[in-house]
């Protein structure tokens, strides 16, 4: 059974139409690479995914969790799909454990005790035990991007969206970032990630969604997405970027 | 110049100087808290509350905001009787003080919760938190951080502007200047004085929202 059910979804901007039918199921431990051209709808699409953005017609749904617009559904679909940002959007009046403990006491009602060991665990599996009292603005981008990934995990989602959640770091940082990543995906979490590496999506991801004008327009295991693109537009998109 | 300065009245009359200081600081310290409270309230409905209420929320402010205190606490000591609303001079200057630093407070808070970049909004939300909880525990404390220094000046304003509640009787510093000076005849004495005791009055109430910034905001960089 799949995981991430996206059935028919479409999804307008006034009369700019960005998801024009998309259809995408993706099962439990699968490592999803979501590439394309900016404006092709790739964001779009994962900012639906846990309701960031409604949609126009098509239907949701994560783990049984449906995206409906009211608070309670949201709650319910956001409790099951974790979402990393390429801002990072840490919380800045906040040390970084902090940052993890938040939304776990008040959204889950988790005790103080419970929250802060949970926040340790998760910033140790990043890396990051020994910045739990260090603020946002002492971080580096790599650093921040990490504990918005530990932020994430402990509220024990099923599955992560990430956003280009390297597009903002250094090229130096980026690598420290996409090793957190690729030891979830070894853990089998599921991942759905909009990204522009390339590498790092044919080496670590089960399947590659090439989007283009709103619309799925090749999708398939990377090596073949990768080594033998049938449309032009996907050949042109690989040739541009590599 | 043949004035011969006199300050001898101060021996008989400090007691009512003191208890002017404290009904001012009394009037500043629920004006303060309860007028910040409800200009973060109404900031909270005028910026991302429910559509019904910002209309109401941006109408009491421009009222506030366009009338003199000095008519809004007559309206609120002399015309409300009229409606059955009674009320002491010290519960009314209170009152008039809660609205009127609410109202612009509301505008100040405001400006800092616009400030928030989106991704906060985001962020908390894809933690699961409603929007309430996003703006308790996310959005308030950064946007209060960046509107810190005019909120405290609009709150020295509103101590300074508390002058005005001695025209209803209300026993402040200023109430007690003006019945020294009727006794003594002393006006220049009677209101240095006065004027000392506001100045150093509005100096600590600075350094000590200063120092409330400071704890409330912990310094997230030594730069």
């Amino acid at each position: 059974m799949s995981l991430i059910e996206i059935t028919e979804v479409k999804k307008r901007f006034g009369n700019n139409e960005v998801l024009k039918g998309i259809n995408i199921d993706v099962a439990p431990g699968e490592v999803i690479a979501v590439i394309g051209k900016s404006g092709s709808g790739k964001s779009t699409l994962l900012r639906c995914i846990n309701g960031l953005e409604t949609i126009d017609e098509g239907s949701i749904s994560v783990a049984g969790a449906q995206l409906l617009p009211d608070e309670l559904h949201l709650k319910a679909l956001r409790l099951k799909v974790g979402m990393i940002f390429q801002g990072f959007n840490l919380f800045p009046h906040l040390t970084a454990g902090r940052n993890v403990m938040l939304s776990q006491m008040v959204v889950k009602k988790t005790p103080k005790a419970e929250a802060e060991a949970m926040a340790r665990r998760q910033l140790e599996r990043v890396g990051l035990a020994h910045k739990f009292d260090a603020y946002p603005d002492q971080l580096s981008g790599g650093q921040q991007q990490r504990v918005a990934i530990a932020r994430a995990l402990a509220m024990q989602p099923i599955a992560l969206l990430c956003d280009e959640i390297t597009s903002a770091l250094d090229p130096e940082l980026v690598s420290e970032v996409l090793a957190v990543v690729k030891e979830l995906a070894g853990e089998g979490m599921t991942l759905m990630m909009v990204t522009h590496e390339m590498r790092f999506a044919r080496d670590v991801c089960s399947r590659v969604v090439f989007m283009h004008q709103g619309r799925v327009h090749e999708i398939g295991p990377p090596e073949e997405v990768f080594a033998s693109p049938k449309t032009p537009e996907l050949q042109q998109f690989l040739g541009v970027t590599h | 110049m043949n004035y011969a300065f006199d300050f001898g009245w101060l021996l008989d009359y400090w007691p009512v100087l003191v208890k002017g200081i404290a009904v001012t600081l009394e009037l500043t310290l629920v004006g303060g808290v309860l007028g910040v409270s409800l200009g973060v309230a109404c900031a909270w409905a005028r910026a991302l509350g429910p559509g019904w209420l910002r209309p109401v929320v941006a109408a009491y402010v421009e009222l506030i905001r366009n009338t003199p205190f000095l008519i809004q606490l007559f309206f609120i000591f002399f015309g409300l009787p009229a409606l059955g609303v009674r009320m002491g001079e010290l519960e009314a200057a209170n009152l008039a003080m809660v609205i009127n630093l609410g109202a612009y407070g509301c505008e100040i808070v405001r400006a800092g919760i616009q400030a928030t970049p989106k991704g906060q909004f985001e962020a908390g939300a894809s933690l699961g938190m409603s929007r309430i909880q996003t703006f308790w525990y996310v959005v308030l404390i950064p946007a209060l951080q960046r509107i810190w220094p005019a909120l405290s000046s609009q709150i020295v304003i509103v101590m300074l502007g508390s002058a005005a509640v001695s025209q209803i009787a209300a026993e402040d510093l200023t109430f007690a200047a003006n019945f020294i000076q009727s006794r003594t005849f002393r006006a220049f004495e009677t209101y240095f004085v006065a004027t000392l005791i506001y100045l150093a009055l509005a100096i600590a109430l600075r350094q000590g929202l200063r120092g409330l910034g400071w704890t409330l905001f912990p310094k997230r960089t030594a730069r």
